[in-house]
């Protein structure tokens, strides 16, 4: 019973970009053979001795009807039924017997084994998967789209686990019950050997012939799913306006074409699918009939001597034994190709350039005595948190072996910065600004303009390309990038909250903040008379994003997430611009606690709360235009102006 | 369920039927075979009688080749039946889905309905096709092989009989421990795609609270126990092989035992004792199948659960049986009014509407998120029913309507606006099907779209992506404002629909529906007193009450609310 997880059937594309190539295969089976060894070894013994008791197992009628059966048939002829002993049956009956539990007790550890082994593997890729993945830079996720990352660790994963508990045993056992079923019929009969073997040969040239043709319409349908699928979406998602346009008979005529053309795509891939078994089953049989055919013809005209009716009847049990694998083998080797793929794009993620971090400058806390900074134990500072004396400080080793110890106040200075994303188009250029300690610093500019890029290079989630960024007067490259986040705190437009309490949210700020901290938090950003309204306060559990909140609701905890985390410097990208004025007022109270006495970097959609700042910047097309305070520039009466009066618009 | 599924079936019912009709032939055929091999081996091998051996070996060649043909299809018959009967399911909750109303649309979420219409849809046409062809094939040759050995021999088939249940009682328990583990995994598979998904869409929010090894150990939690449940139901299922392997063993060997004896005595003939292996794998191997399909029918019985809970949804709006099919004028009448969204009276979204609005009038809406300013519009359009009380247009009740008649004179711009892949042209066309291009520039012109329309490299025939993510927001809603006035409706409704326009460029909207839609009654919500301020009337809705209803001037003067948003965006200026 797999989990039906939907796992893509493979197409054409997939094989062009993931060739099966030995490294690949060497490094899947690393994962294997890396803690595994001796398991395997045990595996494998145990496939061998089930494989070779079921081609006992193949053997054992015609050495029934031989050595027991005929014997004892014409000692009974001979000398009466009476004078027949079947003692000497037993006992081989009874050997076999053993031979057989043994075959049962390996097939059955064989499994237990290998499921443990798979398992511990695929959970195994999937952690070292996710572990890499928080370290790539934002770019990844820029890049790539939701649903591919999400199916490496569904789809992709899931083929994986069909090959390793289920291809990989098979094909093992398949070879060896091959191997050793061929042995077995050269043994009985080598004429027939021959015979079955060039059946063999025609059954593989055909499931080829099927399999490709049914490759070739799976890929097609496939396209057409894809294409229902896409149109689902878009209809789901804009069902209101289709009601509002009265549009419904369109889009059922547009879903009908579509659904059609699916249909045919897909009667044809599974009607491929779908006869390959019986055809391949029945050249089989063929097999098995012209064995016992030839076998007669062999035996009876031309007086084989070595041809018995015990050699017809296990061969014709042999030639079943022998098709079966070989059949296997080729199915097989379908969901080995798709998990190859799948192991592709599985390394491809982990072989994703993780994001650099050479920073050797920490943040740590320190007890303050006058000018003088001593770097104290976390426990020490939590106990004294309260006081002024302790405070967070850069801790900076230097070339020359000596250590500085630098109180963090929240000074940021960009010097002549230009970025790109992707090395050609270039998105800010020359932008030079000082923020002095507790200053409020704000972006103002269209949709593209580089404001919120600005802020992604303060905390590091690209690195610059020209110019040079200082916090506190240390160059921001020699900060170690989880330091530096941890001081700067971030409230962005699109709220993110995790599943859990609203509680475990807003300690997502701070994993050390007790209970009251985190209410002290909630209330200063105002987020406090809504969360007590909730049906269990702040253990209220959120789902899905926080569905059950209001835009501005969510917002207020996100705000009261950063509040917990209590940073030095805070950048606002346009946490409020989602939701209405008078909402946005009481948001504002709660923002504006917040940024006391802090840096504050904001990106604003509504001026309004922009208009205090120490200093504005427009951009435009990556340069800042014009700069000031809200007068100055309401006085220069250039862009900010026409933004300001509504003559221009923002997006 | 089940029933309403099949309904769906309709013109595959003649495959449906085929289908497991031919397998039952290739059945017949599979199991005839041992027995003429039995034949052939007695009669003609050990008898050396050539003749006979030809005789059944032709015969014996024409029941493989008739049942390889039967195979093949009934194959062909269950793709069409499968597939077919997945186009009939996905074309009926599409058809249903399309006649549902916005209450029936809110009580499923989009990504659930997208689920059911795709991924449930395939488990269901995997399951039906597997039902066809092997529930099917599985009984079938299980009777008939039980036949014929009781056929051949009756003292062995007793074997058979006795080893069949102990197999099957085996594979049941086995499946029934398994299945609440396998369900409560998949609930853990939900949980860690959750998990990488909350990671994947707010890696911001990680990385900036630099939360990484937090995010970590959550994940790897999830992931052990997966891996732990999975070992768990795994370790069940993996009984079955070597169960099965016993049974088949222990079968042989009995019937060894005791067909050895058999034959000693004449009472049995070798040909027909190595017939009697071949049934005996073909019996225990079909009571696997049986065991698979039961285990195939539970997994998807979640799928067609919830197929069938789209295809059982009733549309809560429906047209009347004697549908007014037209409307006289704009006029709006709003008579006490209630609303909620939910049947049960609890909580009333709007409550106590009594409202008037002439024909041709411009209509302003105010107020915060959440007070219903949105619910009331929609009322209008009979995309909700009222609760109590009645909306007319032109005079008439709105459920008195034909649905299509009254959303086509009110045409209405949604906040949560939605384009449609497609060019810019076949965008406009949703509003009018035939419009010509002079039309469709005519209302691109009021929207003040048709200059940035014209700026573009390929003008109208620009292809906008699915959701429109390659035009900006402010073009996105005047496009969408254009595509409405196309409809050329006696009433329009803007549900802040001018949020992301500048003021300047918004005036100018306004300034062209006085001047070229004089007579279409048009009601605007926005959050930006400017939006409104020009309007005949403005009304102020708060907490689904109407709070106020007044020029701006006069609300300006007495309403604290109006007052309150006018202050707070007066203090910032305009955007």
């Amino acid at each position: 019973m797999p989990p039906p997880r939907g796992a893509r059937p493979m197409n054409r594309e997939d094989l062009k970009k993931n060739p099966i190539s030995m490294k690949l295969v060497k490094r899947l089976l690393s994962y294997l053979t890396g803690k595994y060894k001796i398991l395997l070894g045990i595996v494998f013994i145990c496939i061998i001795v089930a494989s070779v008791t079921s081609v006992l197992g193949n053997m054992f009628i015609k050495n029934l009807i031989d050595d027991y059966i005929d014997p004892l048939l014409t000692r009974a002829t001979i000398s009466g039924r009476d004078a027949v002993d079947f003692s000497s049956l037993l006992t081989w009956i009874r050997i076999v017997a053993v031979l057989f539990g043994f075959g049962v007790i390996a097939n059955l550890f064989q499994g237990q084994i290998m499921l443990v082994i798979s398992q511990n593997v695929l959970q195994n890729v999937r952690d070292d998967m996710f572990k890499h993945m928080q370290t790539l830079p934002i770019s990844y996720f820029d890049t790539h789209s939701h649903g591919d990352v999400m199916s490496h660790y569904t789809n992709d994963v899931d083929t994986l686990r069909q090959m390793i508990s289920q291809s990989f045993p098979s094909m093992v056992s398949s070879a060896i019950t091959i191997i050793a079923t061929l042995v077995g019929m050269i043994v009985t009969c080598w004429q027939l050997t021959i015979m079955v073997l060039l059946g063999t040969f025609a059954m593989i040239f055909f499931m080829g012939k099927i399999g490709g043709k049914s490759a070739t319409y799976f890929v097609k349908q496939q396209a057409s799913l894809g294409d229902v699928n896409g149109y689902i979406e878009e209809m789901v998602n804009g069902q209101k306006v289709v009601k509002v346009f009265t549009y419904e008979d369109r889009a059922k005529d547009a879903f009908d074409k579509k659904n059609g053309e699916l249909c045919e795509n897909a009667t044809k891939a599974n009607i491929f699918a779908n006869i390959l078994m019986p055809i391949m089953g029945n050249i089989g049989n063929v097999l098995y009939v012209l064995v016992a055919f030839v076998g007669g013809f062999l035996a009876i005209q031309c007086g084989v001597k070595a041809i018995t009716v015990g050699v017809i009847a296990s061969f014709l049990q042999l030639t079943k034994a022998f098709v079966m694998p070989v059949s296997q083998v080729s199915q097989q080797m379908n969901a080995i190709i798709m998990a190859m793929a799948g192991a592709g794009r599985i390394f491809k993620l982990m072989d994703e350039k993780s994001e650099t971090d050479e920073g050797y400058v920490t943040l740590v806390h320190c007890k303050k005595n006058g000018e003088e900074l001593t770097e104290v134990s976390e426990e020490e500072a939590l106990a004294h948190k309260h006081s002024k004396d302790y405070v967070w400080a850069w801790k900076h080793p230097h070339g020359d072996g000596t250590l500085t110890y630098k109180e963090v106040s929240g000074d940021v200075r960009l010097f002549d910065v230009d970025f790109s994303y992707d090395g050609k188009k270039q998105v800010l250029y020359d932008v030079s600004l000082f923020a002095k300690p507790g200053q409020k610093i704000a972006f103002v500019g269209a949709t593209g303009a580089g404001k919120t890029t600005i802020t992604n290079l303060i905390n590091r989630f690209y690195d610059i390309a020209d110019g040079k960024i200082r916090y506190d007067d240390i160059n921001i490259n020699k900060i170690k990038k989880a330091d530096l986040r941890h001081s700067l705190g971030i409230v962005l437009q699109e709220t993110n909250l995790f599943t859990g309490s609203v509680m475990d949210n807003i300690r997502y700020g701070n994993l050390k903040a007790t209970d009251e901290e985190c209410i002290e938090a909630a209330k200063l950003a105002n987020a406090h008379d809504f969360i007590s309204k909730l049906p269990q306060g702040y253990d209220t559990v959120l789902t899905a994003n926080g569905a059950e909140l209001s835009q501005g609701q969510r917002q207020l905890i996100a705000i009261a997430r950063a509040a917990v985390a209590d940073p030095p410097v805070m950048i606002l990208d346009e946490a409020t611009s989602s939701i209405d004025t008078r909402t946005e007022a009481i948001v504002q109270r709660g923002m504006d606690a917040l940024m006391e006495n802090r840096t504050v970097f904001v990106i604003a959609h509504r001026l309004s709360t922009v208009q205090n700042s120490k200093a504005i910047m427009v951009l435009e097309n990556g340069h800042i235009i014009e700069r000031g305070d809200h007068e100055s520039l309401i006085a220069e009466k250039g862009k900010y102006y026409q933004l300001y009066t509504g003559a221009f618009e923002l997006e | 369920m089940i029933k309403r599924l099949l309904k769906s079936v309709r013109e595959y019912k003649r495959s449906s039927l085929l289908a497991p009709i031919l397998v039952s032939c290739e059945v017949v055929m599979e199991v005839l075979m041992p027995l003429l091999m039995s034949k052939l081996i007695d009669n003609g091998i050990e008898k050396s009688d050539m003749g006979y051996v030809w005789k059944m070996g032709v015969l014996l060649l024409v029941c493989m080749f008739a049942s390889m043909a039967f195979g093949a299809l009934s194959g062909k018959e269950a793709a069409k039946a499968s597939a077919g009967f997945a186009k009939n399911l996905r074309h009926d909750m599409f058809h249903n889905l399309q006649n549902f109303s916005f209450s029936n649309i809110d009580k499923f979420k989009t990504s659930s309905i997208i689920t059911r219409l795709t991924t449930d849809v395939t488990n269901v046409q995997n399951a039906y096709q597997m039902v066809i062809r092997i529930a099917v094939r599985a009984p079938i040759m299980l009777i008939f092989a039980m036949c014929a050995s009781f056929y051949i021999n009756a003292k062995v088939a007793l074997i058979l009989l006795g080893i069949a249940p102990v197999l099957m009682i085996g594979l049941v328990l086995i499946f029934r421990y398994a299945h609440p583990i396998f369900v409560r995994m998949f609930k853990k598979f939900d949980l860690m795609n959750n998990v990488v998904q909350e990671n994947v869409r707010g890696i911001r929010v990680v990385k900036s609270f630099v939360r990484e090894d937090h995010e970590i150990e959550k994940f790897t939690s999830v992931s052990k126990s997966i891996r732990d449940d999975s070992v768990k139901a795994e370790r069940a299922l993996n009984f079955n092989g070597p169960l099965m392997m016993a049974s088949i063993y222990s079968a042989m060997l009995l019937i060894s035992w005791v067909g050895a004896r058999l034959v000693v005595n004449k009472d049995m003939t070798t040909g027909e004792l190595s017939s009697m292996f071949s049934y005996t794998m073909q019996i225990l191997m079909s009571l696997m199948m049986v065991s698979m399909i039961i285990v195939m029918i539970v997994i998807s019985r979640a799928s067609a659960e919830r197929i069938s809970e789209i295809l059982n949804e009733q549309p809560d709006i429906t047209n009347p049986e004697n549908p007014v099919m037209e409307v006289k004028d704009g006029s709006i009448d709003f008579n006490d009014v209630f609303f909620s969204y939910s049947k049960k009276k609890e909580k009333s979204c709007l409550s106590d509407i009594d409202l008037h609005i002439k024909s041709g009038e411009t209509v302003g809406i105010i107020g915060g998120t959440g007070s219903g300013k949105s619910s009331f519009v929609q009322l209008i359009p009979r995309l909700y029913d009222v609760t109590d009380g009645s909306v007319k247009v032109g005079g008439v009740d709105v459920r008195e309507y034909d649905l299509n008649v009254i959303r086509d004179n009110v045409a209405m711009v949604l906040q949560k606006n939605v384009l449609f892949s497609g060019t810019i042209k076949e965008n406009l066309r949703w509003g009018n099907p035939n419009a010509t291009d002079e039309e469709m520039i005519h209302a691109c012109k009021i929207a003040q779209a048709d200059s940035f329309i014209s700026a573009f490299p390929d003008g109208y025939d620009t292809y906008i992506e699915q959701g429109g993510t390659n035009v900006s927001g402010g073009q996105k809603q005047r496009l969408c404002i254009a595509r409405a006035l196309l409809k050329n409706p006696k009433i329009l409704i803007l549900d802040d629909s001018t949020s992301a326009v500048d003021t300047a460029t918004d005036a100018q909207i306004q300034k062209g529906f006085a001047e070229y839609i004089p007579g279409t009654t048009k009601l605007i919500i926005a959050q930006r007193i400017s939006s409104v301020e020009h309007a005949d009337k403005i009304i102020v809705i708060d907490n689904g009450k109407i709070n106020a209803v007044g020029t701006h001037e006069e609300l300006l003067a007495n309403n604290e609310i109006y007052k309150e948003v006018y202050e707070s965006q007066k203090k910032g200026g305009d955007q």
